[in-house]
Formats: C-alpha cells, sequence, structure tokens
C-alpha cells in the first residue's frame, strides 16, 4: 500500500491553510483525524498532489456544549472527545447516542466529527446525527466565513459544497427552544464496520408534543438521507403507537438501499423501520419516567 | 511407554516442565517490538518488487506493452508471462499436481492473477511503474460457482490443458456405496440437508512476502520467505528448478501467523527469485492486504448434499454425502494427503455408523486458487461442519433431543481402536464424558427451561452443541506425502558442557510457542529448566530436514522427535552417569534431572553433571559430547475430541443474534503448557464465530472479489468476541511419546457448527432448516420471514 507522491504542509495560521489550499487549486486536500484520508491514498483511490495538515492551526480543537442544547465542534476535536463529552447526553441525546458508536476505539481518537461531515461517506455516521439535529458547517476562505446547513452541505457520495480553497473549520447545532430527545441506532457487521443501515432521530418537545424532529438515514442511500416527510409526520402530535409507526413508515420510504453484502434492500428498509420504531418508543418511555 | 499424568510433582513445573503454564519466551521479544519478520530483512543494495494484477476475472490478455513501466526513473527490471515463457518459469506445479501461472501468458483466469511485475529502487517507484504498465483484457464470459461451472455451455476455464473439455477439476469417491445403498432402503427416515461452506481466508495479520538473494560469485541462493514449511521449499527448488540443494538456503524468520496461507509457494516468491538472479541484487517483495486477500490461498468454498439413513429409535444406519468444491482458477490444494478431497471423509469418526460413501466433485471457477488448511487439517473443518449440521437435523427429523442423539450415537469408550465409516482408524477418547461436561457446565437442561419460558414472551432463546474428534498430526508415511517426500519430522539436540542446551526442529512456529513448549518437552525428559534451553526453527542451513508446521502437526510428529530426542541423549548421560557413580549402567536410576544408584539414592549425579563429564570427563570408549537427533514417522494420526456449545439470542424483528454464553470442552490428550493450549482453544473459537457470524469471501457476478480488505473482510475485534468457559478431559494418545495430541485447530473445526446450530435452534419451528454461514443479520431475517432455507452461494445479490 504505497501512495502517490504528494507534497506535504503544516501551516501554522489558518490563512496559510487557506492560501495552500488556494494554490493547490482543487488538487490539495485537508489532513486532520487521517481516518478516511489515509487509507484511501493508500489505496491510490485518493491522489492529490499536496497534503495541508490543520493538525498544529490554533483555535480549531473547542467543544462548546451549551444546556439549551447549542454545540460547536471545532475541527481538530476528535470522535472521542465527544464521546466523553458527559453534557451532550442532555444537551444533544442524538450525538450522544452516535459518539461511542463512531468506527472503532482506536479511529475514534484521530478521527473528527467536521472531517467525517467532510467526507461525506454515505455509509458515514455524524452527517446523520448532526443533519437530524439541525446543524451547520461553518467554512472558512479568503473572502470569509460561511455557515451551511448539512443537509445542503453534502451533495452526494463523498462530494460536499466547500469550494476547493475553503476549510470547514467548525459544526454547530443550533440551541433548542424545548426539551430535546432523541437517539441513534446503528446495524453493523462488526464494530468499525461501515452501516449497514442507521438512523438519527432529533426531537424537541413541548410537554407530549413534538416542536421540531429531524430524522436521518445513513447506508441507505447515496448520500445521507434527509428524512424529512417522516420528522414532519410527528410536528405538532404526541409519540403515539400510531404516530410512531407512520413516521417509521415514511422513514422506511425514504430509505434508497440497495442490496449488497451487507445485506439485502428489502433488509436495510426494514431496519430503519425499526429503528425509528425503537428510538422514537424508547423517547416514549424516557419521557414517561421523566414524568413519573 | 510410561505416560505422564497432567500434573506433575512441583519440581517439574518449577522447572517449566509439561503441564507448566510458562510465560511464551517470544512473546518477549514480539510484545517490544522487537520480533523479527519479513519485512525487517533489510540487504545491502535491496531492490523492491511490485506486482500487477489482473482487474478482471477472465479474460484474454492481447497485449502488455511494459514500455512506460521500463522509461520510469529507478526501475530495474519490469518482468511478464512472455519473459517468463521464455524461461520456462511462467507455469509452476501445485501440490496437487496441477499446473498454475507464474505470470499470465494466454488469459487471466481471476481477479488478481499475477500479470506483471516492477523491480524497482523503491517501493513507490515500483507502484507508479506497475499503474504505467498497460494491458488490453478481451474479456471472456465468468464463473463463480459449481454451477455455472457444469452448466453445458460453460466457457472452459483451463483451456491450456491438454485434453481438459470442462470444468470438472476431479472425482473421487469413498466408502461404501452398495453398503450405504442398502442402509438408506431399510431406513424408518431419511434425513437430508443442502449447505454451502462459504470460501474464507485465514488472513494471517503478517502478509507474505520474501527477499531473494542470489550471490552470482558462490553460486548461493538465499531466500527469506514467509514459509510454514521451509524445508519442503528448498526440495521444490530443488528437484523442480533443478538447483542444487546445498546450495539454496530458505530461512523463515518469524511469522506473523500462518494459519496455512504461509504452507503454498506463491508467484511472488518464484518471482522474486528470478528477479534477483538477473539483476544480481537483493529483492525484496511484500505483498499488500489486498493482494493477500485476493489472490492467496483460501479456505473452505465446498457445497454439500448430505443425507442420513435413520432407525427410528435413533440409530444411524448410514450416511451418504455429496461435495462440489470450488477450487479456483487453479488446483493448488496445498494438502499431504493421497485423497482428492482432503480429509472430508474423516466426517462422523466420533459416531458409530456402519457404512458410509462420500462422492466428492472439484471444479474450476475464475476465482483465487491454492486452497489452503485455514486452521484445520485439510478440509476437516468442512467435515466436522457438514457432520454436526447433518446430526442436528437428524436429531430434529426423529424428535430426539440432540444432545441425546449424540450420546446414543457416539463410539463408546471401551471401543477403541474403531474403524470409521470411511476407513480411518481412531484409538482413543470418552465422547460421552466430555459431552457430559459441556452439558453440565452450560445447565443444559436449565438453558431448555429458560428458552421455553423466553418463548412465551417471543424471544428466541437458542443452543447448538458440536461435538468431534478429528485426525491430527499428518501423517503416517503410508498414506502421506508431499512431492514423494515423507510426512516425519526431526528434532536435533545438543547439551552443552554447562548443561545448557540447543534445540533445532524441522517444524516452524508462527505463533503455535514452540520456543516455550518445546524447551518444556526438553525439561521434562532431561530435568535442565525449560528457561536453559533456546529452541531455533526456521534456517534450513541449521535445522534438521522436517515439513512444517501446519494440520495441528507440530505436537504430534515434531513434538515427538523432540522427546525422542531427549531420550537419546538421557540414555547416554546414564552412561556417564554411571562412570562417575563408579557403578554399572544396570544400577543406575533416574529421577527427574537426576540419576543415582539404585542402592544408595543419596548418591547421585545431576544431568548437568553428566553434560560437563561429556566434554571433560568421559569414560574410555565413550564418543565425546552430548547431542542426539530423532526423525519421528508417526504410526497414526492423533485423534483429539472437542465438544463446543453455544447459547444464543435471536432478536426476531432484525434476525441479529448476540452470544449468551460458549462453552468448550477439549480432550488433546496431555498438556504440555496449558496456557498455550487455552489460548489456541480461544483463538480457533474466535475464528469459529468469525466464520458463523461475520467473515467469507464472496464474489459478484463479474467475479469481483468481495472481501478484499479488511472493511469487507471482517476479522472481529475485542469487542464483539464473545468470553470463553474451558474445561478439558484427559484422554492420553496410546501411540505419542509423552500422550499429547494436536489442539491447534480443534476449536476453529468444532466451533463453527456450535454457533450455526444455536441459531437454528432459536429458529426451531420456523419452517427453516439451514442458513448458509456467515449468519449475517439479513439472512437470519429472511428466513424467518420467508419460513425458507437461506443459501449463501455467489454471486452476492446486487442491485447497485
Amino acid at each position: 500500500m504505497y501512495p502517490s507522491r504528494f507534497a506535504y504542509e503544516a501551516p501554522r495560521t489558518l490563512d496559510e491553510a487557506i492560501d495552500l489550499l488556494a494554490q493547490g487549486r482543487g488538487e490539495a486536500k485537508v489532513l486532520a483525524g487521517g481516518q478516511s484520508l489515509v487509507p484511501l491514498l493508500k489505496l491510490r483511490f485518493a491522489n492529490p498532489d499536496l497534503l495541508v495538515d490543520i493538525n498544529n492551526l490554533p483555535g480549531l480543537d473547542h467543544l462548546a456544549i451549551a444546556a439549551d442544547g447549542g454545540v460547536r465542534v471545532g475541527a481538530l476535536v476528535r470522535h472521542r472527545d465527544l464521546e466523553r463529552a458527559t453534557a451532550l447526553a442532555s444537551a444533544q441525546p442524538v450525538m450522544a447516542a452516535a459518539a461511542p458508536l463512531i468506527a472503532d476505539p482506536i479511529v475514534r481518537t484521530r478521527g473528527t466529527l467536521v472531517g467525517s461531515l467532510c467526507h461525506a461517506d454515505p455509509q458515514g455516521d455524524w452527517a446523520a446525527a448532526v443533519l437530524a439535529a439541525g446543524g451547520q458547517v461553518v467554512a472558512q476562505g479568503p473572502h470569509g466565513r460561511r455557515s451551511i446547513p448539512v443537509g445542503e452541505f453534502v451533495v452526494g457520495p463523498f462530494q460536499n459544497v466547500l469550494e476547493y480553497d475553503e476549510v470547514a473549520v467548525e459544526a454547530t447545532i443550533p440551541a433548542a427552544r424545548d426539551r430535546v430527545a432523541g437517539g441513534f441506532l446503528k446495524l453493523e457487521r462488526r464494530v468499525g464496520d461501515f452501516a449497514t443501515a442507521g438512523t438519527a432521530v432529533a426531537l424537541e418537545l413541548d410537554g407530549d408534543r413534538v416542536t421540531r424532529a429531524g430524522i436521518a438515514l445513513t447506508g441507505v442511500g447515496s448520500r445521507t438521507l434527509d428524512a424529512r416527510a417522516a420528522a414532519d409526520s410527528l410536528l405538532g402530535r404526541a409519540l403515539t403507537a400510531e404516530t410512531i409507526a407512520r413516521a417509521a413508515e415514511l422513514a422506511a420510504e425514504a430509505a434508497q438501499p440497495n442490496s449488497d453484502h451487507r445485506g439485502s434492500a428489502a433488509y436495510k428498509r426494514h431496519v430503519i423501520h425499526t429503528f425509528v420504531t425503537r428510538i422514537l418508543t424508547r423517547v416514549t418511555t424516557t419521557t414517561t419516567e421523566h414524568a413519573a | 511407554m510410561t505416560l505422564t499424568e497432567p500434573s506433575r510433582a512441583l519440581d517439574e513445573i518449577k522447572i517449566g516442565g509439561m503441564g507448566a503454564s510458562r510465560k511464551r519466551v517470544e512473546d518477549n521479544r514480539f510484545i517490544r517490538g522487537k520480533g523479527h519478520y519479513i519485512d525487517d530483512v533489510v540487504l545491502p543494495g535491496m531492490l523492491h518488487m511490485e506486482i500487477l494484477r489482473s482487474p478482471v476475472a477472465h479474460a484474454r490478455i492481447r497485449s502488455i506493452d511494459t514500455s512506460a513501466a521500463w522509461d520510469v526513473p529507478g526501475v530495474r527490471l519490469v518482468l511478464t508471462g512472455e519473459m517468463m515463457a521464455t524461461r520456462n518459469l511462467a507455469w509452476m506445479p501445485t501440490l496437487s499436481y496441477d499446473t498454475q501461472a507464474v505470470l499470465a501468458t494466454d488469459k487471466v483466469r481471476f481477479q488478481g492473477q499475477e500479470v506483471a511485475c516492477v523491480i524497482a529502487d523503491d517501493p513507490y517507484i515500483a507502484k507508479d511503474a506497475c499503474e504505467a504498465i498497460v494491458v488490453e483484457y478481451e474479456q471472456l464470459p465468468v464463473i463463480v460457482n459449481p454451477t455455472q461451472a457444469l452448466a453445458a455451455d460453460a466457457p472452459i476455464i483451463r483451456d491450456d490443458k491438454q485434453g481438459q473439455h470442462d470444468n470438472v477439476c476431479f472425482n473421487w469417491e469413498v466408502g461404501d456405496k452398495d453398503g450405504t445403498d442398502r442402509a438408506f432402503a431399510e431406513a424408518d427416515v431419511v434425513s437430508r440437508i443442502r449447505m454451502h461452506y462459504p470460501r474464507s481466508h485465514p488472513s494471517p495479520l503478517e502478509t507474505c512476502g520474501s527477499v531473494a538473494d542470489f550471490d552470482r560469485a558462490t553460486g548461493k541462493l538465499t531466500v527469506y520467505m514467509t514459509t510454514q514449511a521451509p524445508h519442503i521449499v528448498r526440495a521444490a527448488v530443488a528437484l523442480i528448478a533443478e538447483l542444487p540443494e546445498h546450495l539454496i538456503r530458505i530461512v523463515s524468520p518469524d511469522l506473523g501467523g500462518g494459519f496455512g496461507n504461509k504452507v503454498p509457494v506463491y508467484p511472488g516468491y518464484v518471482m522474486s527469485i528470478l528477479a534477483s538472479i538477473l539483476t544480481e541484487r537483493p529483492v525484496k517483495w511484500i505483498e499488500d492486504r489486498t493482494s493477500n486477500l485476493i489472490s492467496t490461498g483460501f479456505g473452505r468454498d465446498v457445497y454439500l448434499t448430505g443425507e442420513m439413513a435413520l432407525r427410528q429409535d435413533g440409530k444411524i444406519l448410514g450416511v451418504r454425502m455429496h461435495t462440489d468444491s470450488d477450487h479456483g482458477a487453479f488446483f493448488g490444494d496445498a494438502q499431504p494427503s493421497k485423497f482428492k478431497i482432503g480429509l472430508l471423509h474423516s466426517a462422523f469418526s466420533c459416531y458409530d455408523i456402519p457404512t458410509a460413501h462420500l462422492t466428492a466433485r472439484g471444479v474450476y471457477t475464475n476465482k483465487a486458487p491454492g486452497g489452503v488448511a485455514y486452521r484445520c487439517s485439510f478440509r476437516v473443518t468442512e467435515a466436522m461442519f457438514f457432520q454436526e449440521r447433518m446430526v442436528q437435523a437428524a436429531a430434529e427429523d426423529l424428535g430426539i433431543d440432540q444432545a441425546e442423539f449424540r450420546r446414543m450415537n457416539f463410539v463408546r469408550d471401551d471401543d477403541f481402536p474403531h474403524r470409521t465409516p470411511f476407513g480411518f482408524l481412531t484409538d482413543s477418547g470418552q465422547y460421552a464424558k466430555c459431552l457430559q461436561v459441556g452439558l453440565d457446565a452450560i445447565d443444559y437442561e436449565g438453558f431448555r427451561r429458560e428458552q421455553a419460558e423466553a418463548a412465551k414472551n417471543g424471544r428466541l432463546l437458542g443452543i447448538g452443541i458440536s461435538c468431534m474428534t478429528e485426525p491430527l498430526g499428518a501423517g503416517n508415511s503410508r498414506e502421506y506425502d508431499i512431492l514423494g517426500i515423507k510426512m516425519f519430522d526431526s528434532a536435533e539436540l545438543r547439551v552443552h558442557m554447562t548443561g545448557k542446551a540447543i534445540l533445532r526442529t524441522g517444524a516452524k512456529t508462527q505463533g503455535q510457542g514452540h520456543e516455550t513448549t518445546w524447551a518444556q518437552i526438553v525439561a521434562h525428559e532431561l530435568g535442565l529448566p525449560a528457561d536453559d534451553i533456546v529452541v531455533e526453527e526456521g534456517d534450513t542451513d541449521t535445522a534438521p530436514f522436517g515439513m512444517g508446521t501446519y494440520a495441528s502437526r507440530s505436537t504430534p510428529v515434531a513434538g515427538a522427535a523432540v522427546a525422542m530426542a531427549a531420550r537419546k541423549v538421557r540414555a547416554k548421560a546414564r552412561k556417564l552417569a554411571a562412570h562417575l557413580l563408579e557403578v554399572s549402567e544396570e544400577d543406575v536410576e533416574w529421577e527427574l534431572g537426576r540419576f543415582y544408584v539404585r542402592s544408595a539414592p543419596d548418591r547421585g549425579v545431576t544431568i548437568q553433571e553428566c553434560a560437563m563429564a561429556a566434554y571433560s570427563n568421559m569414560p574410555d570408549g565413550l564418543e565425546p559430547g552430548l547431542e542426539a537427533n530423532a526423525y519421528y514417522d508417526p504410526p497414526n494420526l492423533t485423534w483429539p475430541f472437542g465438544c463446543y456449545i453455544v447459547t444464543v439470542e435471536v432478536d426476531p424483528v432484525t434476525g441479529v443474534w448476540d452470544v449468551l454464553r460458549v462453552v468448550a470442552v477439549d480432550d488433546c490428550g496431555v498438556r504440555i503448557n496449558p496456557m498455550i493450549v487455552e489460548g489456541q482453544i480461544m483463538g480457533g473459537l474466535t475464528e469459529a464465530y468469525a466464520m458463523s457470524s461475520m467473515q467469507f469471501i464472496t464474489f459478484d457476478a463479474e467475479g469481483n472479489c468481495i472481501g478484499s480488505n479488511f472493511m469487507d473482510y471482517l476479522l472481529p475485534t475485542a469487542w464483539e468476541t464473545p468470553g470463553y468457559e474451558l474445561h478439558e478431559v484427559v484422554t492420553p494418545c496410546p501411540h505419542h511419546p509423552i500422550g499429547a495430541k494436536g489442539i491447534g485447530e480443534c476449536a476453529t473445526v468444532g466451533g463453527p457448527a456450535a454457533f450455526v446450530n444455536a441459531v437454528m435452534d432459536a429458529l426451531k419451528g420456523h419452517g427453516v432448516r439451514n442458513v448458509d454461514m456467515p449468519l449475517l443479520p439479513d439472512r437470519v431475517h429472511e428466513a424467518l420471514t420467508t419460513r425458507a432455507d437461506v443459501s449463501g452461494a455467489p454471486p452476492i445479490r446486487t442491485d447497485s
């Protein structure tokens, strides 16, 4: 496994990094955790001329979790930092549930959430969790900063909307207005395997009424899927057997799975249905417990 | 012959003798990163080789243009099949008397086949130059399973072979056809099952590689290579390439696992040797992970149709088996027996069955060649899996409890020696006792109650049993050979004057812990502390001739040779002791580590004192020195027994299943180092769990290998690997010098059926007879919803 020849730069400032990317004119790649990029280099699936290592850049390792559900994740925050962030469980349960399911413990010590979003693997986990939570990617380029909703950020398999001279500097999740709930379930054949199918659910509830809902699917399409109709079907309603069943059906319909060695298309759809049902049912149970 | 009890007096444990759970001495360097593996071999002026492999599974080669590769700066040599052919090296013989392409000339016959190779100053340049080679392929129809291979209009894969007009690689049979037909005619019930044992890969963490170093001045060829059998390689080079044997040195350094994968001779080794001869520089070839997975020896890939003739009361009257085995593009099975389908007919050896018949058909397909025994005596894994799946299905058909059905058909303890239905001779065992130990450990009756209770709430619990005795330790020289060389093994023990010693054997450790256990055998025989004995293997210039390590044969064969060599040393030491004690040899008695005068036990000399005397004070007429070698030709295979019991819970909605408990009861005779034995059993159970739950190499309809990296070909991690509860029964091997039997592979062989039987038990009553391994959740779910068997045969279903 010997990559093609490439140049390597490790700039000390963000401006320098952006300059290097600009000079690369699309043939440069940002190296953060490297857990997807390095294997691609070794397999020669990616053959960039230049690697811009951002690990020395200051101010990108912040992880801010507010009690109101607002979360800011810097580009150098590792999966493990999120897994160990106890405040995440109450602030963004969907992310707290996803964090320990990312890849395997070795990858989690190096890989980054923002890198995962940029990599845009159709079987990736973070994009689903952040999409369900309504998150955004903040990108910085020569002309300043912009925020891009994750649903618009990922446009296809391994494709995002970043300009070649932009660096994704953080991911943000907006504060919630109401009580947050949610969950993340993934079927994998083994720890570290890509998702056969995965489901992220993020809700806000006022009493027992759903005031905001996000449902996102992974492993069942050419990119992370926003099961918008499924999520919308819950708005303004309480979680009951009927509303849960309806949402699960709509989510399964939104899935666009392929049959492969991980499972048949029909099975993957069935798993999505099951996972939406299970997450929402668990939320109901937890809500009842809170009430009790 | 005296047999040693598993637990001896304390002094033997203290010196690290038999029965001591001594820490593995080799681990000291391994865990410090001080191992010396093939990629650690660096020679002055060394070049690097990279292989260009076929991206397609079946195609005629129209042209190969290497000109751009030659132009890459730093490239020293580019080899193609055409160039190999001019040296008569484009093809090579396989261990199964077929031929295999070294570099393709006419066609490529599987994805990943070697097409060209580049030798350059560094591996990056070699890889760049490989990408610069232009190959024009004319694609041909692709065959990925026996049904396709046997179709009337199937393209002939081996059109290179004279007289080959179809894709059949062999037809073979064993057993009593007429007797078996009669048994089926008399049967009350006939139980039938069909299944596929999927293709798997041994996947040693260290891939294959070699550093070939031909010295023009001396004419000596030294090859450092990842081989489990260095002497066989030397013999092959001498006999086939006709190089002078004394000028060939094969060195197998530390091996990062083998599991059968490092038995065959691969094209990469051959090319690196030729490249070194042509460039007169050392040439290193290190295979990458994908190359290892897509081109080197796989395991299994066998389809079974099995039938059992049964009497209503539970007696098995006869067994009929037909197998179709998929050998890939070249029949490269690396196995030493005279039997085309290996030892698959060792099936049913633990059951008292009057008659059986097996027909076996092998086919060529457009898949990688080189079937190896992935941690099993050849095809014993398939044998025991099919056996135990058939047994469970038969018990269900008869409505007899699966444990009771096994017990009533076992060969009884007083029935040895026992001739198996396919003609093997087993010699020892306590099968019913092992099963009982397992049933008690798992609380079989208690689990059945729990299972019934859970079923009331819609939960699916299951329990699976797998019992087997398998033939390990190839082998007796009548039935087993490689290239005509008999399957004995050897040891050479040299005791220095201070009582320290060096032991060399013809085996080759690759994780089994020979450096630890061989010293324990010597400690047991001579009373020398195990720490005072260094063990060396793998260099054909220094080690005595041996057939290598695979098929759990080292302890049964080389281990026996170690004991015999030590006994020769002891016999000589006795003469020295008599001299030192000034008594006749007949008056000298032995206890561990010491000779003494029978009539005066206080008068004695230690083995160390004898060693010094061998160099400083020998009697007249006695040769100086204290050393011996021994060649051991085993009278029979050894027959360990294993009973594996697994409980699972299946999620009825998703088909996901979790292992609840795993109980293993192994009887491998006398245990030399119990801790190493337990480690081997745990490793074997983990491989069993892997194959039953997640692991397989499959292919799509175009012959693309699905399983070409560790994202697709899964090795279980510590995370999902279940815990194991280990138990033992000890029935010493009656013909082995220290009563030991093979153990390295038992759990890999016997384990998979326990996991599958457990899941199938949980699915009982759902109209399903078989789900092919691996039991991926979607397959279990499909079985639950369709109430039908689920086949795992390639090609894989895709709709992308």
